[in-house]
């Protein structure tokens, strides 16, 4: 399989994305070595074709932005809204994540094997997402479709406003955000955090997860509510 | 946008290159703050009354000697001034009061920007990293130091506007975010009869902190009240003699990254500006959670 290495410490993110853009398919290669990252922004962003992405080191904001097809790896810790928008395929960043990971992501996976920050998911729109650590506050706020699953525990405000996104967490929920609530396991959610789980790489019992989805109380104007929800 | 940056030396030798350590950092927060930067550096204590003033001149080439001959003259004592470009520092066992009373008469426009036995503030407009030069940042020695990038939202583009902000001794602020309510903390200040030096929503900000800690608070408990009566974004970093710390907003809207190692403490609004430092691959990483204030003391 052909394998290219591109060095952030002598070649620009914006060469180096101008590449993955435009040159690397023509060029067949399969495997992208990415070298030097140092906390740089936009790394890989805007990826449309199936190869493996491997990023040495700890990258910054926005890292796999837009991602489709591709599979990205980062060997280090990122910065925030890894992920963002996601559209297909994968992004894992091996260390922590900060803020707003897979922020509105559409589809495709994203795992976090340590601790993703807060506004983990927020605004999902259909991918998957999961953190092998703990989730900060406000995460899968107004979350709309996609599963987050949290191997550790949740920050304050959990699922605030959430709509259709389901949220699974196996250890402690600091408190729910509002309209979000725990629910009863179904076999079906079992099976579900099964795979992710094996997807993302995780040997943990899907018995061991809660499920927390919206109550569908904010769904509906209620003007007797006097906004107190 | 807005960058902070904080660095506390746990060793003697980081110690005396403080300076050179925290110039990458500076360089790289450039891109979030361009137009004016800022840093205050905390070193060896003089002896009261002694006391370290850093001064500003919006004019290039002023005739600093000129000023401390005056001054030594005027006020009979010895006044040991280094300058730096538009800055000078200006040692000498003078109440605060009396030089500021001087300085409005005598000082052609000249600002204090700090006052203290520690302190000594830098801050100007331009790109950070020309700043850094300009002031010789590289060249700084000192126990631990806060620097500001800003890129300007609320008010103009200044030295005054510039950060760190300062209020009365050894305290200084750097504010990423914005302020909501500046205007109502004012207007409880000069109730309380302190005066401001310019509209900026952190120097509001700092001077209702340090004002708390003049009424007997501690940082902790100052910091309190601020999550009472302040309201807007902010992750906060604050220099005193002996400390640095660091607050984030109850939605810890603003970014901040410490990484800490058995021979520092080092604060950025982003990693990559941590990443030339040694031993970085090894330090405990973390972000700050909201509302939680953080205190390193400068180890003995």
């Amino acid at each position: 399989m052909k394998t290219v290495r591109l060095d952030l410490s002598t070649t620009s993110v914006r060469e180096v994305n101008d590449y993955l853009h435009h040159q690397l398919v023509t060029e067949g290669v399969r495997v992208v070595e990415i070298l030097h990252p140092n906390g740089m922004h936009n790394i890989a962003v805007g990826l449309d074709c199936p190869i493996e992405a491997h990023v040495r080191g700890n990258a910054g904001y926005f890292i796999g932005g837009m991602n489709k097809q591709a599979h990205i790896t980062v060997y280090g810790n990122v910065g925030w809204s890894v992920a963002e928008n996601i559209m297909s395929g994968s992004v894992r960043v091996k260390g922590n994540a900060s803020e707003c990971t897979a922020a509105s992501g559409h589809g495709g996976l994203v795992v976090i094997e340590g601790d993703s920050s807060s506004r983990c998911g927020i605004s999902m729109k259909g991918c998957d997402i999961v953190v092998g650590g703990s989730v900060g506050h406000m995460s899968g706020f107004m979350a709309q479709a996609g599963n987050l699953v949290v191997c550790g525990d949740a920050g304050a405000h959990l699922g605030d406003s959430l709509y259709e996104a389901v949220i699974y967490v196996r250890g402690k929920i600091h408190s729910l955000g509002a309209d979000a609530r725990e629910e009863p396991m179904m076999e079906a959610d079992y099976v579900k955090i099964g795979e992710l789980l094996k997807r993302a790489g995780f040997e943990l019992p899907p018995k061991e997860f809660k499920r927390v989805a919206s109550a569908r109380t904010l769904y509906h104007w209620n003007a007797e509510a006097h906004q107190e929800y | 946008m807005c960058g902070i940056i904080g660095l506390m030396a746990k060793k003697e030798e980081l110690r005396q290159s403080l300076g050179e350590l925290v110039l990458p950092m500076f360089d790289c927060m450039a891109e979030r703050g361009p137009d004016s930067a800022g840093l205050a550096v905390f070193a060896a204590a003089v002896e009261p009354p002694l006391r370290r003033f850093s001064l500003f001149s919006e004019r290039h080439g002023y005739d600093w000697s000129g000023l401390a001959g005056s001054l030594e003259t005027d006020l009979d004592c010895r006044a040991d001034v280094v300058t730096r470009d538009n800055h000078a520092e200006v040692i000498a066992p003078l109440e605060v009061d009396r030089l500021r009373q001087w300085l409005k008469q005598r000082g052609n426009g000249v600002r204090v920007l700090s006052v203290g036995n520690s302190i000594e503030v830098f801050k100007d407009v331009g790109r950070p990293d020309e700043v850094a030069r300009r002031y010789e940042f590289s060249a700084l020695r000192g126990t631990h130091c806060v620097g500001h990038t800003r890129m300007a939202t609320e008010s103009q583009v200044s030295p005054a506007h510039a950060h760190p902000f300062t209020a009365g001794e050894d305290f200084c602020l750097v504010h990423n975010g914005s302020l909501s309510n500046p205007y109502s903390l004012r207007r409880l200040l000069e109730e309380e009869n302190l005066e401001f030096e310019t509209d900026n929503d952190s120097e509001a900000a700092c001077r209702f902190l340090q004002w708390r800690m003049r009424k007997g608070d501690t940082i902790e408990q100052a910091l309190g009240s601020a999550f009472e009566k302040i309201d807007g974004f902010y992750t906060f970093l604050i220099g005193t003699a002996n400390q640095m710390v660091l607050v984030r907003d109850p939605f810890a809207c603003k970014p901040a990254v410490v990484a800490e190692t058995d021979q520092y403490v080092a604060i950025s609004s982003e990693f990559r500006s941590l990443a030339h430092l040694p031993g970085v691959s090894e330090a405990n990483i973390f972000e700050p959670l909201p509302e939680q204030i953080y205190v390193w003391r400068v180890a003995a």
